[in-house]
């Protein structure tokens, strides 16, 4: 087994881990708050839209020092379907990241209700008063949020396959705190 | 995390049993959170499901208070309204206006002479993209306290059970007070002559940082004229919408807006109690209605009114039924709208 040991820069590993804990939340207060009448629907709903702008924003950095700095290597001996999978589903990824506070911002304007962040931020509307828009922007966000959750899950199992099956380094590259292990 | 010692050749079970058991912890802990473990939570689906009529919604329409007509005008604020609240519109100035009388039936074929609550929904918006929306009803206060109870109330007056009433009743006793208001209140034979009361509680925040819990009602500058409820059944399914058209060619209506503080020990959080009478009463303005267009394509049709689109100086309070309005009629929004092509724009009036 291949052992890489090149890493993520510093800045890249602490975008990742803050944009997963990000992330991460997005999905339970949305699917959450769609679920529910109760008071912590209102908070809820401000919260996800607050996130969402701090993903939005967070991302476009993200690319932007990925596109900079890049990414160390997969171990060579990586059966080649898995590296496939692995290029694809960063690609997907970063396409969702971005797409999915840009949809969720659409949907609201295309709804006509005022896009209000915590603070009294008001963010222009991005399109005009549309139902079919807003029905299409509505089912893009709602459908792709469960790809987004399933792909996440997948990154997960996957990093914890590198880190405890295979111990070839792919995890320790994104890794918040470098490990000495063996 | 550390993993077992274990030479590279063999298969490490350990490993891949502990990662699939991450994965499920975190999507049973999202289906949880999605409600589909727990189906007694009370859902906005669920909510907006039980309003339906026997017949089932009419497609494209509000889920509630189907019944409405457009009308457009202005809010004239007089100045005194920020002594409680920074919200723009309550600077002295004119401010748009856009509503819709409506009627508190999900049944867009009931006559208006059957449904007993009228109501107005209404946007005041202030120069910077900041709006006001509320929807009221003409009742002085709501038939149940909670949300819950409003779903038990749908439930049990759609139910086939011969006593599904007689028990929500009987667990629910501040229905009572709301059907002796039913049974005596007057009737009147337009929508002019209504006023129309929040019900629900605000906060309202001042420049200065002064909270006050608030309700507010539209008073009618029409006098009302009490007609009794046989006399309305001869009249037309449609009279209210009729009426008003008819009434607004000769000239604006109006209603002033009164802003009810409480005080401590009132009921907040409960729009079935009514406050005491002498509580601080503030003239904040004065709402003109200038014209009426049908629904169909009329300027209120693509409004969400969330009582909980709020602007500066304004904020929800305990009362739990803001957010539970708020997620409702985004179901509801959320439904209508993409059912648009149900409910054509040329249509007139709101029979389909």
């Amino acid at each position: 087994m291949i052992r890489i040991t090149q890493r993520f820069k510093p800045v890249q590993r602490a975008l990742h881990w803050l944009m997963a804990a990000c992330i991460l939340a997005m999905f339970f207060i949305g699917v959450g708050m769609v679920s529910t009448i109760a008071p912590k629907y209102l908070p809820l709903i401000a919260t996800h839209k607050w996130l969402g702008s701090i993903i939005l924003v967070l991302a476009v950095v993200r690319l932007a020092v990925r596109w900079h700095y890049g990414a160390p290597p997969l171990p060579a001996d990586l059966p080649a379907p898995m590296k496939l999978a692995a290029e694809l589903s960063h690609y997907v990824l970063y396409f969702l990241m971005i797409v999915m506070p840009l949809l969720g911002w659409g949907m609201l304007s295309a709804a006509n209700y005022p896009v209000v962040l915590a603070g009294g931020v008001h963010l222009p509307m991005l399109l005009p008063q549309s139902d079919s828009l807003h029905t299409t922007l509505w089912n893009a966000h709602f459908y792709l949020a469960f790809l987004f959750f399933a792909i996440v899950l997948l990154h997960l199992a996957a990093a914890l396959f590198h880190a405890l099956v295979r111990h070839d380094g792919v995890f320790e590259a994104m890794a918040p705190v470098s490990r000495r292990d063996s | 995390m550390s993993s077992p010692n274990q030479p590279p050749a063999r298969v490490a079970l350990g490993p891949l049993i502990f990662i699939a058991l991450v994965v499920a912890a975190i999507a049973a802990a999202f289906a949880y959170t999605a409600g589909w473990l727990s189906p007694q939570r009370l859902t906005p689906n669920k909510v907006v499901a039980a309003f339906a009529p026997p017949g089932g919604p009419a497609l494209g329409h509000r889920r509630n208070h189907v019944k409405g007509i457009c009308f457009t005008g202005f809010f004239e604020a007089n100045g005194a309204g920020s002594g409680l609240s920074e919200a723009p519109m309550f600077r002295t100035g004119q401010y748009p206006a856009i509503g819709r009388f409506n009627l508190a039936t999900s049944d867009i074929k009931a006559a208006d002479a059957t449904v007993r609550i009228r109501g107005m929904a209404l946007q005041i918006a202030a120069p910077g993209g900041q709006v006001w929306r509320t929807a009221m009803i003409d009742s002085p206060f709501f038939p149940v306290s909670t949300p819950r109870a409003l779903y038990g109330l749908v439930v049990a007056s759609g139910s086939k059970e011969p006593d599904a009433m007689k028990t929500f009743a009987g667990a629910h006793p501040e229905l009572g007070h709301f059907g002796a208001w039913a049974q005596s209140a007057p009737w009147t034979g337009s929508y002019a002559e209504e006023p129309y009361n929040s019900l629900n509680s605000f906060v309202f925040t001042s420049a200065t940082g002064a909270t006050s819990v608030v309700r507010w009602s539209f008073l009618p500058a029409t006098q009302p004229v009490a007609i009794p409820p046989d006399e309305l059944a001869k009249q037309p399914p449609d009279f209210l919408e009729q009426e008003i058209t008819q009434r607004i060619k000769s000239g604006p209506l109006h209603w002033t807006l009164v802003i009810h503080v409480a005080e401590s020990g009132d009921k907040t959080s409960d729009p079935s109690q009514e406050w005491p009478q002498n509580r601080r009463a503030v003239e904040v303005g004065k709402l003109t209605v200038q014209d009426i267009e049908p629904e169909a394509n009329g300027p209120c049709r693509d409004i969400n009114f969330d009582p909980t689109v709020l602007p500066t100086g304004m904020g929800t309070s305990d009362d739990p039924f803001p957010a539970a309005r708020s997620s409702a009629y985004r179901r509801s929004y959320d439904l209508r709208t993409a059912e648009a092509a149900d409910y054509p724009a040329t249509a007139s009036g709101a029979t389909p």
